[in-house]
């Protein structure tokens, strides 16, 4: 796209990176922790991985699993103040975690750049949707007002926006929901970049659009061979479209393998628990579904051993006083956190006799008992 | 589950018609026009039965379910709870009959309000009926925070905002059980949760329904949501029913090409699911100005000429199985579809 037409040297550093070997975006042992009245937060707690050139990565987990705020620590994008960070963040070899906001800018959005989940509020209210579109390509690559307005035209055609000759002088408050993330995604596509986040892209828009934003980011992504980090709260979002998926709980990642082997081969109850709460077409109607009890853990003060412990079915004592590394067993690619994985849906915890996928209802209840919703505690003593 | 979910179906069949809903027209005013939000609804829900009803944003859904509270007058058409014409109803009468058809909302944070402990909100509708003493009142709160699984003891002196999403969805509704409702309208009760918190929440009001013998109708555009939780359900399109089955029956064989699309768009946990369905392209038509003849056809992969001229009735396609198309989706005498789409659905 456009790119060749770019006269702007800020870029060229990160251009010329393209040679650069080895995975596009590396993690590792990142932390942010969040400085409040009741205590320090810590939203992301040791988060390690790498996102391969034009490869899919699938974020998934609960609210409070630290997810966005994983997204926006990589980007960059935390409050001024109150915020720990430690660890690296590398984006085709470059150290963002090492930057300042001025060279950050020339990353954000021409080579890395987000989807926000409310295109509503991520949009400028009062600003023409091509003006906003223009913005970066004039900043990223230097176009003049001509050239970027019919780069926005067609920016805003390729996102499947009918007749964007008039579109593009639209405000955002024209357009319906689906519409706006479309714009929302021209954006973040105008200059090309080598990887977008997608944060909760889909959540809040009806599922029939949903799937039309999803087709889409896909074709773009399978064009201009980018890659994407896919964050979300439903695994059905991701079973399809990613090639690996993380799993995050409290701050942590619980399982990572490719997309096959999470759904075929799933080692950790939290994941198996995560897919087995989404109901499915083909149970009749009226099944109970396998919900998780409980919440998320405080991540003010986190549970001792396996975070997931207080909710597991299968958590031994074992669980609760050690907290599991993150390892693997045979296939090098599926990392797990879990004393007692699951092999072929069974529990190896000892004295556990029943399963946690599709639904006896032995291994419902033992989940559902451990319900007892506690109120969200403003002094962290709820979940402790 | 399933035991009591085929006897609860055969209850279904014998239960009376509680709410009969007739040929329902809602209009508002834009501008100069008037627009029109449901065009000609009817349908019935039987006592102790889950009615869903599924369709895309701006479809109608929603409104039909404020009509049937009546926080949205009707323009015309009725709306027969028990017996007697909700549309039109005023005053006393209307008020007595809302206590016993009562409504959750999508967004449970701002469905409470901010500045009132947990235990008053709940108390409210008892407090505005003047129902039994203070004392009554609070043993009423505390048995009914217990039934959605909120501890009183903890949560009974806190704000709202202290309680995440999933919590406040408990208390809006333990607070509509307040009145003792016959019939609970559920507005996308679950579209704001996380899936983990929707299953919580989906297990509980099938709980509650048995619990407190509801009658509901679960409003959604997540039709896999909806099949969970309805004994039948309606899809609607631009203020239309399109399709009207039990549940099972129409996930099984779907008539109408927009349900099928809806089926199609839904996100299996499945790496190896293959959807033999094109996504749904193009958006909801502007009802101000609808297309003529049978409203899908614009978006329709089977539309034919006689779509644009002749607006397509609903008719029944087999027992209890009514849909509004001219070319029904398998059906032998019309349009057929491309045998992957048909294979798509039977493999889910």
């Amino acid at each position: 796209m456009a790119r060749t037409k770019g006269g702007a040297s800020n870029t060229l550093q990160f251009r010329d990176a393209g040679t650069h070997e080895g995975p596009l975006l590396v993690v590792e042992d990142l932390h942010t922790s969040f400085r409040t009245q009741r205590g320090t937060v810590r939203a992301v707690d040791g988060v390690s991985f790498e996102v391969q050139e034009g490869k899919t990565l699938g974020i998934v987990g609960e609210s409070g699993s630290g997810k966005t705020v994983l997204s926006r620590s990589i980007m960059g994008l935390l409050p001024p103040r109150d915020v720990i960070r430690s660890g690296t963040v590398h984006f085709a070899g470059h150290e963002l975690t090492a930057m300042d906001d001025t060279s950050l800018r020339e990353v954000w959005g021409a080579e890395l750049s987000m989807i926000f989940q409310d295109p509503m509020t991520a949009l400028n209210p009062v600003k023409r949707i091509g003006d906003q579109i223009c913005e970066s390509l004039a900043l990223h690559l230097g176009m003049d007002r001509k050239e970027a307005r019919s780069t926005a035209v067609e920016l805003l055609r390729s996102v499947g926006i009918p007749s964007p000759e008039q579109r593009v002088r639209w405000y955002p408050f024209q357009l319906s929901g689906g519409m706006r993330q479309r714009v929302m995604i021209a954006i973040a596509l105008a200059c090309a970049p080598r990887l977008v986040m997608a944060d909760e892209p889909t959540t809040g828009l009806d599922v029939t659009v949903q799937a039309q934003i999803l087709d889409l980011l896909a074709d773009l992504q399978r064009e201009r061979h980018m890659a994407v980090i896919l964050v979300t709260h439903d695994l059905g979002v991701v079973a399809s479209r990613a090639d690996d998926i993380i799993v995050m709980y409290a701050g942590r990642i619980v399982e990572r393998a490719p997309t096959r082997t999470l759904f075929h081969d799933t080692k950790m109850p939290y994941t198996r628990a995560l897919m087995d709460s989404i109901p499915r077409l083909a149970d009749p109607s009226g099944a109970r579904l396998n919900a998780i009890g409980g919440r998320p853990p405080d991540l003010i003060n986190p549970p001792t051993g396996c975070r997931f412990s207080p909710r597991c079915p299968y958590a031994q004592d074992k669980c609760r006083e050690l907290e599991p590394p993150l390892r693997t067993v045979g296939s090098p690619d599926h990392l797990f956190a879990c004393w007692f994985p699951l092999v072929d849906g069974m529990s190896t915890a000892p004295a556990v006799p029943v399963t946690v996928s599709s639904g006896p209802a032995a291994a419902r209840s033992a989940v559902e008992n451990g319900q007892a919703p506690a109120p969200a505690e403003p002094t962290g003593e709820a979940e402790a | 589950m399933t035991d009591t979910a085929t006897t609860e179906d055969s209850t279904v069949h014998e239960g009376a018609v509680v709410l009969d809903v007739h040929d329902l027209v809602v209009e508002f005013k834009s501008g100069r026009q008037r627009v029109q939000a449901v065009s000609g609804v009817t349908f019935q829900v039987r006592q102790g039965e889950t009615l869903g009803l599924v369709g895309e944003s701006g479809c109608g859904k929603s409104t039909t379910g404020r009509t049937l509270v009546q926080v949205q007058p009707a323009t015309s058409g009725s709306i027969v709870y028990q017996g007697i014409n909700l549309n039109g109803l005023k005053g006393k009468q209307l008020r007595q009959l809302r206590t016993k058809i009562q409504m959750i909302f999508q967004d449970p944070i701002s469905s409470l309000n901010p500045r009132r402990q947990i235990k008053d909100i709940v108390a409210e509708p008892l407090v505005i009926w003047k129902r039994g003493t203070k004392e009554e009142r609070a043993a009423k709160v505390r048995e009914m925070l217990e039934a959605v699984g909120i501890d009183p003891d903890v949560a009974g002196d806190r704000l709202p905002s202290e309680f995440s999403g999933g919590q406040c969805q408990r208390i809006s509704i333990a607070r509509a059980l307040m009145a003792d409702p016959d019939l609970l309208i559920c507005d996308e009760p679950v579209s704001a949760l996380d899936v983990s918190v929707q299953a919580q929440i989906l297990n509980l009001l099938a709980d509650l329904k048995q619990q407190f013998r509801l009658t509901m109708v679960f409003i959604a555009h997540d039709l896999a949501v909806v099949k969970n939780v309805s004994d039948r359900v309606a899809v609607m399109y631009l203020g239309k029913l399109v399709e009207i089955a039990e549940s099972d029956e129409l996930y099984r064989a779907a008539a109408h090409p927009y349900t099928e699309a809806l089926l199609a768009s839904i996100p299996e946990p499945d790496p190896d699911h293959v959807s033999g369905h094109k996504a749904l392209t193009g958006e909801l038509p502007s009802p101000l100005n609808p297309p003529s003849g049978c409203r899908f056809r614009t978006r329709c992969p089977y539309a034919q000429e006689r779509c644009s001229a002749e607006e397509p009735l609903l008719r029944e396609v087999a027992p209890g199985h009514q849909v509004a198309c001219h070319f029904p989706v398998g059906e032998a005498s019309g349009m057929v579809a491309p045998p992957a789409q048909t294979a798509a659905v039977a493999d889910n």
